[in-house]
């Protein structure tokens, strides 16, 4: 379980482009202060005018240094595994409101062992009912909150 | 003074000692798990605390943060392995010393260490705080708007992953945190439209998302290892040769640590490293560092304490956090209603002497169990990620939910996870984005505030004495990293050395320029796992890795593997052989080794 975050451990890294792009990102977000900033006009408009400026300058700088700086770790296959954690957790939210959060999270606790981490059918079915089971306890039974649940 | 005894009186009403207790419990366990630091730790917790009193809230989570200092070591000095970035030097003399067979003295000279630092900063801590603020109830909006800037310039001058990164970081967190409603004209700023959005992002998804999110899912890509209990751990009390030898160790230890607490962007993490670069340098023989010195245990241990506790400073006397966990906890009293600042003592003494005095408590607690509860933690580490990653994630959503009763939370939850997870990746720390964010709407209030005051006419900045003097620090601060990278250009032959010299963080060999910059650069990462996860991730593992190099005994290859090679063979027979626990998420990242 304990990971040594050794840099073999993560993906390898990317070229400098990778850089560049997220400077692009940057220079982007600024480019979009300022629009909206400059509709705003003088007052509301004038600290995310600034703000704006500044996130285009450093987005530039960034450019700049693309080719200098460490570039940015590669997407490999594992990156997979973010993309379904994501789209299960999109997964949880849309449904939580109409069926309640118990069968939602036994899903998602179970996806995640069974299928992103790899443990054994019977770890995984233990440990989801039994998170499910103690979430129930503490936060319907314990703690009252308001979370939507069917039971 | 009574001030003081109250704020005892305040720590000693049983549930304010339960939760302190809880806080460095939950503190030491994810220090010893590594994978989320006191920052993310915090961060997700918040909506826990909403029910809370504030003083209750802050004591609890002030302990999870010292707490995980002490827990980081455990792992260090046993498996080699840093639990937090801020032990990362206690491995190359710690885990010497278990090699040894030392690693109970190594154990208790840090429990020691972080005692004696962390109760001697409390001391610095309750005289230096009222005095600062004392002397901050002058600030005027001029003022906060330079303490802010200078604050935010600091953070991201010693932030991992670059100068240029964390000042990006730091500006996209400025523009966050101008969505929502103008304070002045009640114009709605970038809400799209939305409604949810119309009083602005809340802080508790963002910390929640950045922090907590984004590292599980960064974490996710990793390939993980079978850790193996290690020996067991005998005669814990360090032999009064120990202490004699740690004692000048304990004592600069205190000063570094409290000293580079304060300052914004210090931190343990920093100060830790400091603290292991002077007393390789004072030491007579300096080649037993790196081969089970015990100073080189006591002091970044003490260090790292003595910064966790100094860095309260900034934010509880000027409502300015000076690093990532500091913001955390920043945006948990502005959700309690408490606006930390100068006024704080006065107006909230209870508040701030119970949070001061229940670290006194904190750290007799943590004294007491980490000694006897070593092998409990040990046993922790057998829990594997795979599981306590879908927990975390679930604790995360339904406690973002519970915040507002919004689902539209939860999504923003999982909205900054993806950024927090990207950002990782490209290599910026989300660590500046969340302080910028929390520092923001002081920023431009403030701002605006001295605009009006100075008629629009900016030089005012630098007319009024403090804050002229503040505005210079921040210039100092732009120019002199500038000033040096052109001076190391003009003369690249004697690089190494300078930079040897004119850092003081540097456990590394002298003369090896580059090493120091990373490992000034992951210092500078702060608490904040967000960050320490980089810092670990890339900059601290090359620490490591050189510090086994330095280490050496003969053969670094070796020695890096003594740290795993058995954590497989032994594992074998343990509880982790039946779901090896190597079972990797992401097998198909290229095979170590």
């Amino acid at each position: 379980m304990t990971t040594e975050p050794l840099e073999e451990d993560r993906p390898p890294p990317a070229g400098p482009a990778g850089n560049l792009i997220a400077a692009t990102v940057v220079v982007l977000l600024g480019a979009l202060a300022i629009t909206g900033a400059s509709t705003l006009g003088e007052g509301p408009g004038t600290w995310p005018m600034i703000v704006g400026i500044a996130l285009v300058l450093l987005g530039l700088g960034l450019a700049a240094r693309s080719r200098h700086d460490d570039p940015p770790e590669r997407f490999t296959r594992g990156s997979l595994l973010v993309v379904a954690a994501v789209a299960v957790m999109a997964g949880y939210v849309t449904v939580i409101t109409t069926i309640g959060f118990e069968i939602p999270t036994v899903l998602l606790a179970f996806v995640w062992l069974r299928f992103l981490g790899r443990e054994t059918w019977r770890t995984s079915i233990a440990v989801s009912l039994g998170t499910t089971v103690a979430f129930y306890a503490l936060f319907v039974g314990a703690l009252n909150v308001t979370i939507p649940h069917l039971f | 003074m009574s001030a003081v005894i109250d704020g005892f009186a305040v720590v000693l009403e049983p549930t304010n000692l339960l939760y302190c207790l809880i806080g460095v419990v939950i503190g030491m366990l994810i220090g010893v798990l590594p994978g989320l630091g006191p920052a993310a730790t915090i961060a997700i917790l918040l909506p826990v605390t909403f029910g809370l009193e504030p003083v209750t809230a802050i004591i609890m989570l002030a302990g999870i943060f010292y707490g995980a200092q002490y827990g980081g070591t455990i792992t260090s000095v046993l498996l080699r392995l840093p639990g937090e970035a801020s032990s990362v030097v206690t491995v190359f003399d710690g885990h010497a010393l278990a090699r040894q067979g030392r690693a109970g003295a190594a154990l208790g000279i840090a429990a020691i260490g972080s005692f004696i630092g962390g109760t001697l900063s409390i001391v610095a801590l309750t005289l230096v705080a009222p005095i600062v603020a004392g002397f901050a109830l002058d600030f005027g909006p001029p003022e906060y708007t330079v303490l802010a800037l200078l604050g935010i310039m600091l953070v991201a001058t010693i932030s991992s992953g670059g100068r240029w990164r964390a000042l990006t970081a730091a500006a996209a967190g400025l523009f966050l945190a101008t969505v929502g409603r103008d304070d002045f004209t009640s114009a709605e700023r970038f809400t799209l439209g939305n409604l949810s959005l119309a009083d602005g992002l809340d802080f508790v998804p963002i910390a929640m998302g950045l922090f907590g999110l984004g590292e599980i899912l960064y974490n996710l890509e990793q390939r993980h290892r079978a850790v193996h209990a290690p020996a067991k751990v005998t005669d814990v009390w360090p032999s009064r040769g120990d202490l004699r030898q740690s004692s000048g160790a304990i004592t600069r230890g205190s000063i570094i640590g409290f000293v580079l607490g304060i300052l914004p962007g210090g931190g343990a993490v920093l100060s830790s490293m400091a603290a292991y670069a002077l007393e390789k340098r004072r030491a007579r023989h300096p080649e037993r560092f790196g081969k089970g010195a015990i100073e080189g245990v006591a002091a970044p241990e003490t260090a790292n304490n003595a910064a966790a506790t100094s860095s309260f400073i900034p934010l509880l006397s000027l409502g300015i956090p000076a690093n990532a966990t500091m913001a955390v906890i920043f945006g948990a009293l502005l959700i309690q209603g408490v606006t930390p600042g100068p006024q704080l003592v006065t107006e909230h003494p209870e508040l701030f002497w119970g949070v001061v005095n229940s670290m006194y408590i904190g750290n007799v607690l943590l004294l007491i169990m980490s000694i006897p509860l070593l092998g409990v933690f040990v046993r922790i580490l057998r829990v594997r990620a795979t599981v306590l990653a879908p927990i975390t994630v679930l604790i995360t959503l339904i406690g973002a939910y519970t915040v507002n009763n919004s689902v539209f939370d939860i999504g923003l939850v999982i909205a900054f996870g993806v950024l927090g997870y990207l950002m990782k990746k490209a290599g910026f720390d989300p660590g500046p984005m969340v302080l910028a964010f929390v520092l923001g709407s002081l920023l431009e209030t403030s701002l605006r505030r001295s605009l009006l005051l100075f008629d629009n006419n900016p030089t005012g900045f630098l007319t009024r004495p403090i804050s002229g003097v503040l505005f210079a620090l921040f210039l100092a601060v732009i120019l002199l990293p500038l000033a040096q990278t052109l001076l190391r250009r003009r003369r690249p032959l004697a690089t190494g050395d300078a930079a040897a010299q004119s850092r003081t963080t540097e456990p590394a060999h002298p003369g090896d320029a580059g090493g120091q910059d990373r490992l000034a650069g992951s210092g500078g990462s702060g608490e904040g796992r967000g960050q320490g996860r980089r810092a670990e991730g890339h900059t601290g593992s090359g620490t490591a890795s050189e510090a086994a190099g330095r280490t050496g005994s003969g053969t670094e290859s070796g020695g890096s593997e003594d740290g795993r090679r058995p954590a497989r063979s032994t594992a074998s027979g343990s509880v982790d052989e039946a779901h090896p626990a190597a079972g990797p998420p992401a097998t198909d990242i290229k095979e170590k080794e």
